[in-house]
């Protein structure tokens, strides 16, 4: 159903799609099983001269009946969407699975800058890779992110990967995702962050082992390029320069 | 200038400016709400056709450039929820009719009732004043939340975000004041034989939401001081560098604005349940059982915040827990819905405005509800969080809040505040004008926040998921939709006001009502009633077997 509007492609985002579907079964058949009944009502018990109101204070038994039972088939329905809503949140925020390769986010008035690791595959070390607005991953791999914020509070989301988590000055938050599908997706600050909020977008590169491996190349040489100039595609190069021009 | 005029001048200013009379401050409270709705309505309207037709000229504003779009979205949504829904709802509503439907000649406390709403006002005042300060009002979202709140550089309008931050304060201040009048009101000035039970639910459902507003107001109240100080004397309670911690700002702003919904709910709900059962004829279908509800809905409100920070960085095993409790409060609101209902199940539905209204409200807040169970689920919002679906959710519980019950209670109250009926053939245009728009303006959100959409940005250029046609359509239906709500809200006005004068007079009674507001002339003298009345009954005893009318008011001796 949210494929319909959005690509999945992540492995957790058909289970949250799944997630979303029972739960519009659920809710829609009550939707309309209560405004049918209150249409009906309204059409049945219209006013008619010569027809009485009835007196009914509601504590009827074979009359309460009507309200108490839908209510416990309610309170089941509730039951099963929890135990969906509760599986679906475990595996995906609870559960960190073993980590191929761990990246760093850092969210930023009002850009999303990332750092991960070079062919030694290990962080915080001189070869790493930083680049600003562009992440590049590879495909079926599981990335473990460590998110960070330098200023206010940002949202670090995918909505291809169904991935979204809020990025704290002062904490570091982890989080993981496995992209099953190659492509490129948005990335977006959801998260109210001052007036450059709107350009706060970057990509999110999912490439095939051997693109990957390419591209993982061409950033390590000449090798060892410690301070190298981060890889800022040109329109986002331009809004940045706007919205420092703004910021004064 | 003789002395006799002056006088009359002093007269006029202590009747309508200083009075302590609660139908009069209701009155101040009605005005000033709806001007306020009148100002948020036309920054709705601003921001929209940015989002439905992007970096054009909006007539009668000019171009929206980034920051002014935060400032518009913040005051929008700050002034809907403090400066429309609550005076109205709570205030308006509550003034008006506690002493009239208790029986008493004023309430409780009427000096106090006086000073809240000038603190009011004056709230009103400091916020609409950062419009004209350097750097423009606050934009960083009605949640204001830090270091982007607290830190000028980072917000860029350090003046504003201070006066949002007081004007918020005093907003409190002045419920407090009016939320303790209330309550004592309703405890201790019945007429002699209303217990408990004969209180009528839309008086009930004020005083609860006033008490859960009282109760939940506190840490926020200190919170907006800590963040005041963190604003201004540089202190650092939220920020991380000093030791201080943002995420505290959310749980304070939070542990109030969940039962903020419930305060303003609760009066909404009252309201409905008054309208519902004179137009249908029938005795509310369980009161006790809706009063009940009505309890464990603001006991649970009290534990469901977290539910709006699951992805903000708290333990994710707190989720669960708030998952359970938020999915828990669905039980008894669902009990009242259904409540609601059954009432009219062997009625003599009659579908005047208000009771077209009152329906309104319940089948679109039904929407409202069903909704919030996709954000309830941990989940599905980590996906839904903060997109235009949950835009959408929070629009169809608000808008049948403060728009729809809002209109419920005034076409049916206006012969009793100001003696005379409104047009009945305006009042429906109105309400089917504003009613088809509104589900056309957030139907398509409901697919652009499934799509990823996502709130409080201005354009959706970056964005190459979301800048595709389809949606674009779906965002300028819903801005065109919106002019069109907007505009039969001219109807009401003229409505409004062209029936003060030449409205078809109203007499004591028109809608032929069983409580104590209805036995007194419309508009209500000063002290209300000749001779303090005495209850016999419950409010709600229409249709009793054996008597000739089909109603059986409340203070008339068996």
């Amino acid at each position: 159903m949210l494929e319909r509007y959005l690509t999945a492609a992540s492995t957790y985002a058909h289970s949250i799609d799944h997630l979303f579907i029972l739960i519009a079964l659920v809710v829609g058949f009550w939707l309309i099983a209560a405004e049918g009944m209150m249409f009906a009502l309204v059409f049945k018990f219209r006013a008619k001269d010569g027809r009485p109101t009835q007196y009914i204070t509601g504590e009827e038994p074979q009359l309460k009946r009507w309200i108490s039972i839908p209510h416990y088939i309610i309170i089941v329905c509730d039951i099963v969407i929890l135990a969906g809503a509760v599986m679906v949140w475990y595996n995906i925020k609870q559960v960190l699975p073993p980590a191929d390769v761990t990246v760093r986010v850092i969210g930023q008035q009002w850009a999303w800058s990332f750092q991960q690791p070079g062919p030694d595959g290990v962080l915080d070390t001189a070869d790493d890779i930083r680049t600003v607005g562009e992440l590049h991953v590879m495909v079926n791999t599981t990335y473990r992110f460590e998110l960070l914020s330098r200023d206010v509070v940002h949202s670090f989301a995918v909505p291809a990967f169904r991935l979204k988590q809020d990025a704290l000055p002062g904490r570091t938050i982890t989080g993981w995702f496995r992209p099953n599908r190659v492509g490129t997706y948005d990335i977006q600050c959801t998260q109210m962050c001052g007036i450059g909020h709107a350009m706060m977008a970057g990509r999110i590169v999912v490439e095939t082992p051997q693109d990957h491996a390419a591209w993982l190349l061409r950033n390590t040489d000449p090798p060892v390029a410690v301070e190298q100039a981060p890889a800022v595609s040109p329109a986002m190069g331009d809004s940045l320069a706007a919205m420092a021009a703004v910021r004064r | 200038m003789n002395a006799h005029v002056e006088h009359a001048e002093a007269e006029i200013f202590q009747k309508y400016f200083w009075s302590t009379d609660h139908k009069v401050i209701a009155m101040q409270y009605l005005f000033t709400g709806m001007a306020m709705a009148l100002i948020g309505g036309f920054f709705a309207y601003v921001f929209r056709m940015q989002l439905g037709f992007p970096n054009q000229h909006v007539p009668g504003y000019g171009l929206v450039t980034p920051g002014r779009y935060n400032a518009l979205v913040t005051m929008h949504g700050s002034i809907m929820i403090f400066w429309v829904a609550m005076p109205v709802l709570i205030a308006a509503f509550g003034n008006f009719l506690i002493p009239l439907m208790v029986g008493c000649d004023d309430m409780a406390f009427p000096r106090i009732n006086r000073l809240s709403y000038q603190i009011f006002l004056l709230s009103a005042l400091v916020l609409l004043s950062s419009f004209l300060v350097k750097g423009g009002p606050f934009g960083g979202a009605w949640t204001a939340y830090p270091p982007l709140s607290a830190v000028g550089s980072y917000n860029l309008t350090p003046i504003g975000a201070t006066l949002w931050l007081v004007a918020v304060a005093l907003e409190f201040v002045a419920f407090l004041l009016g939320g303790i009048n209330f309550t004592v009101t309703t405890m201790n000035s019945r007429a002699p034989g209303m217990k408990m039970y004969d209180i009528p639910l839309v008086i009930w459902m004020i005083v609860l939401a006033s008490v859960i507003f009282m109760a939940s107001v506190g840490p926020l109240v200190a919170g907006a001081i800590m963040l005041l100080f963190d604003q201004t004397v540089s202190t650092g309670f939220f920020d991380p560098s000093r030791g201080g911690d943002p995420l505290l700002w959310q749980h304070l702003f939070w542990f109030f604005g969940h039962p903020e919904v419930y305060v303003v709910l609760l009066p909404a709900m009252g309201i409905v349940a008054e309208v519902l059962t004179v137009f249908a004829r029938k005795k509310m279908f369980g009161y006790k059982t809706v009063l009940y509800t009505t309890w464990a809905v603001g006991f649970l409100s009290f534990v469901v915040w977290a539910h709006h920070q699951f992805v903000a960085g708290i333990d994710p095993r707190m989720a669960n827990i708030f998952s359970v409790t938020t999915l828990l409060i669905s039980v008894p609101v669902t009990e009242m819905v259904f409540l609601y209902i059954a009432t009219l199940y062997g009625g003599s539905i009659h579908l005047d405005t208000p009771m077209l209204w009152a329906l309104a409200f319940i089948a679109e807040f039904m929407i409202g509800g069903v909704t919030g169970i996709f954000l309830g689920s941990s989940g599905t919002d980590i996906y839904l969080h903060d997109t235009y679906f949950i835009i959408a959710h929070f629009h169809y519980t608000f808008v049948p809040i403060a728009i729809i019950a809002v209109f419920a209670g005034i076409t049916f109250w206006y012969p009793k505040m100001f003696g005379r009926m409104l047009n009945e053939t305006l009042g429906k245009i109105h309400f089917w004008g504003t009613v088809a728009a509104f589900n056309v303006i957030f139907i398509p959100l409901f697919i652009t926040g499934t799509a990823g959409d996502q709130r409080r940005v201005y354009s959706y250029a970056q964005f190459a998921e979301l800048s595709r046609p389809a949606l674009q359509h779906l965002r300028t239906t819903s801005t065109i939709a919106l002019l069109v709500m907007l505009s039969f809200q001219f109807v009401f006005l003229f409505n409004f006001f062209w029936s003060l004068r030449s409205g078809k007079p109203a007499g004591t009674n028109p809608w032929r009502s069983t409580t104590l507001e209805w036995t007194v002339p419309s508009p209500p003298p000063h002290g209300n009633f000749a001779v303090l009345p005495t209850v016999y009954r419950g409010p709600y005893e229409y249709g009793v077997p054996g008597r000739a009318d089909d109603f059986f008011p409340q203070n008339v001796p068996d």
